[in-house]
């Protein structure tokens, strides 16, 4: 409770918190990005993480991916209001726990150690598709995708094994399946 | 070769297509080009503000008065910073502004150049799109589009930011099309289904209420007559919000009053217990709602607005429907005459004991004042001022305080678009330009300022603007010398601390009226009120009425906010029962 003498009601109590993913289709225009970053910061959401590149050179079309915190009445919210914007087409809305939706983030990893904690190291995130792409006597970079909370895990177990620095992106998402999302 | 026109001749061509006749402005530097132009094209009327604010209202106060969009034209830097308040105003009252900002030469963008500033940057958050213009063949796009959108949905603020360069730049111009995309953005989205189960809702229910808003003015004044049809066929009571008077009748029987904050006891009692409440083009704004968790406990709640994220946003709501005030109420009304040819009469039936219950409220007379011979009682000079008026066809603006309450608490709209108030941003200093801008679009009515002193000195420098292109606009002063609003909470709620609140310095209005070429008109007593009211009626020419009130008199009856609809404070006779204590201090 807020104990300052406010002009406004001080907040009922909040319902229980989901993270979603919420995917959104954007004309590749001109601060389109600072758009939806905006209404995000403006209106007080959340963003856990944000990926967006184009996805269709010919029509023009960005696929933004942000995955968000809220009450469901905030993440019903964020779904209105994205779709208000201009140059929005359409906005996809996933909980976490999904099954039908794939989720990935992709990260680069810097180890520096010697050859043998390198490749425990490798050995420590066999489970995620682990991609060498640069290799010396004394350093590697690899390459992971998996889900958010397996990165951080990974990235906590390779600390003994030199992990120096980790790029990670945000997520991305798929439906499974032959369907596709309208 | 099809002829190339220059950037400032497509934004004049832009505007004809339009149909636009005023624009609301002010030149610089970098929009003179446009200025420039304005010469070659005679249907156009240049009204030059004193302050870019000023422009913003004005085209505001037009806006809502025409239901037309208001046009602003500003230079860059100082220019777009200034009109950023009556964006956001606009934005939140959702009045249809097109704003044409002039921005430094392109290659200059980015490098902090004399008068540059991020405009869109700025103004992303309270337009609802803007553009900037890089290449002279978006232009025409771009113009037309900026008129779609503000116009269409809900409507709202746009901008368009053109680099000087691109007003020199020449280009082909095109004609509007017939649909611009906008896709279902702005398309009915309701179905029968719809209609037919809040039909059934309204059979069912013995303590309706309509809770009517802003969304039926702008839905056009064709969305007041079906409005009107549909409460007199269903007998159900209604009340409104601020923004929402004059959609019906101030005098009618079935119309409760306002709503909120400060609306009329029977109207917040009535939101209280009904069983079914139909908001219809309003918000769930906090002034009206009071406690989220305890607003109108009992009741069913059907939400029509044309904004879908307005639904579920504050309360969630049990049906609601997407859509038009206008098509929706044309499609309930339908419904009711075929389905329900005797629902007037048995409904009137059910809900009898409904409206004996209100009759019960409406005996407390909440809107009542103790009145003095004296000193003038601000209750009482609105309520004068509506009386020798109300023969006319007069439209209303106010500022924000306190005589904006009492100018809506006493103040009966009969018509729509007669009323121009700042509710959701609540702009002290709006009142006057957008009564200038209001009288520009209707030059032969009457266009009165509801103000406060403190209000209108924050753009008193529009009085310019009214005597340069003689709007006899009225500019009738609520002076008790005080914030009023401040001051009364800081006496409810801060032990008396006037911290700030008291104008030691205020000006003789009525020397500022002469001093720019008006008439100042001041009255102190109330015996001579109504001859002084109508000195100002008949003056031809703008008037600043200066009306000394007591300085003491509170705005009520008032539901201090975290407090439910029904545990209202009335006037200072129930006050002395009901002491604002400890935890209901926080929340007003």
């Amino acid at each position: 409770m807020t104990k300052s003498k406010s002009a406004y009601s001080t907040p009922s109590k909040l319902g229980k918190i989901d993270t979603h993913i919420i995917v959104v289709w954007v004309d590749n225009e001109a601060s389109v990005l600072s758009r939806v970053v905006g209404l995000f910061s403006g209106r007080g959401y959340n963003i856990e993480s944000l990926a967006v590149a184009e996805v269709d050179h010919k029509k023009n079309l960005s696929r933004i991916t942000i995955v968000t915190t809220g009450t469901p009445q905030v993440i019903e919210q964020i779904v209105l209001q994205l779709k208000k914007l201009v140059p929005v087409h359409k906005v996809g809305n996933f909980k976490r726990e999904d099954k039908n939706v794939i989720f990935k983030e992709m990260a680069l990893l810097k180890i520096v150690a010697n050859p043998n904690k390198i490749n425990k190291a490798l050995n420590a995130c066999k489970k995620y598709s682990p991609v060498i792409l640069d290799q010396t006597n004394k350093s590697a970079v690899i390459q992971i995708t998996a889900l958010r909370r397996e990165i951080d895990k990974v990235t906590k177990n390779l600390k003994p094994f030199g992990l120096v620095s980790a790029s990670r992106t945000g997520a991305v998402a798929m439906t499974r399946g032959a369907e596709i999302f309208n | 070769m099809p002829k190339l026109f220059s950037g400032a001749e497509i934004v004049f061509k832009c505007l004809k297509d339009q149909n636009v006749e005023h624009i609301f402005g002010y030149p610089g530097g970098a929009v003179l080009p446009i200025y420039d132009e304005l010469k070659n094209h005679p249907s156009i009327k240049h009204i030059l503000v004193r302050h870019e604010q000023g422009a913003g209202h004005a085209a505001e106060g037009y806006a809502r008065s025409t239901g037309k969009p208001g046009v602003v034209l500003v230079t860059s830097g100082p220019g777009a910073t200034n009109v950023v308040t009556a964006l956001t105003d606009a934005f939140m009252d959702s009045v249809p502004l097109v704003c044409i900002s002039g921005q430094v030469p392109t290659h200059l963008i980015g490098t902090d150049a004399f008068q540059e500033c991020d405009t869109t940057g700025i103004t992303r958050p309270c337009t609802k799109h803007n553009w900037l213009v890089k290449d002279i063949n978006d232009l025409p796009r771009i113009m037309h589009e900026a008129f779609e959108v503000a116009t269409t949905g809900r409507p709202g603020p746009v901008l368009v930011d053109i680099p000087k360069d691109i007003q020199f730049a020449k280009a082909k111009y095109f004609k509007p099309k017939k649909k611009i995309k906008l896709k279902e953005k702005s398309l009915n989205g309701f179905k029968q289904s719809d209609i037919d189960q809040l039909v059934d809702l309204m059979k069912k229910a013995s303590r309706p209420v309509f809770y009517t808003g802003g969304g039926v003015i702008n839905s056009g004044p064709k969305a007041s007559e079906l409005l009107r049809e549909l409460v007199s066929i269903t007998g159900f009571p209604i009340t409104s919000t601020l923004q929402g008077l004059g959609a019906y009748p101030g005098d009618d029987n079935q119309f409760l009053g306002m709503l909120g904050m400060h609306g009329t006891f029977e109207a917040n009692n009535a939101m209280h217990d009904c069983d079914l409440l139909i908001n219809i083009g309003a918000r769930f704004d906090d002034r009206i709602t009071g406690k989220i968790d305890e607003f109108s406990p009992k009741s069913k709640k059907v939400h029509i607005d044309i904004d879908p994220s307005s639904i579920n946003k504050i309360v969630k709501v049990d049906l609601s429907i997407v859509g038009d005030v206008s098509d929706v109420i044309r499609s309930i009304t339908k419904t009711l005459k075929k389905k329900n040819l005797n629902l007037e009469k048995s409904n009137k039936q059910k809900i009898s004991k409904w409206w004996q219950q209100i009759q019960k409220w409406r005996t407390k007379q909440s809107l009542n004042f103790v009145n003095s011979d004296k000193i003038i009682k601000p209750q009482h000079a609105v309520q004068r001022l509506y009386e020798l008026t109300k023969n006319q066809d007069t439209y209303i603006t106010t500022e924000v305080g306190q005589h904006q309450m009492w100018a809506a608490q006493h103040y009966k709209f009969n018509k729509p678009n007669r009323w121009m108030t700042s509710g959701g941003l609540g702009t002290m200093g709006y009142g006057l330009p957008a009564a200038v801008g209001v009288q520009v679009a209707h030059p032969k009515k009457l266009v009165v300022d509801i103000a406060g002193e403190a209000s209108i000195l924050m753009n008193i420098q529009e009085m310019s603007t009214a005597v340069q292109y003689n709007l006899p606009v009225k500019i009738f002063i609520l002076n008790n010398q005080y914030m009023g609003m401040v001051r009364q909470w800081q006496e409810l709620l801060h032990e008396k601390n006037y911290s700030e609140s008291y104008s030691k310095a205020l000006p003789d209005f009525v020397k500022l009226a002469e001093a720019y070429g008006c008439v100042g008109i001041r009255a102190e007593d109330p015996d001579e009120l109504d001859e002084k009211i109508e000195e100002m009626i008949n003056t031809d020419g703008p008037v600043i009425f200066d009306c000394h009130v007591d300085q003491d008199e509170n705005c009520f009856p008032m539901i201090p906010s975290g407090k439910p609809h029904n545990q209202m404070l009335l006037g200072p006779k129930d006050q002395e029962e009901n002491k604002i204590t400890g935890k209901g201090k926080a929340l007003v």
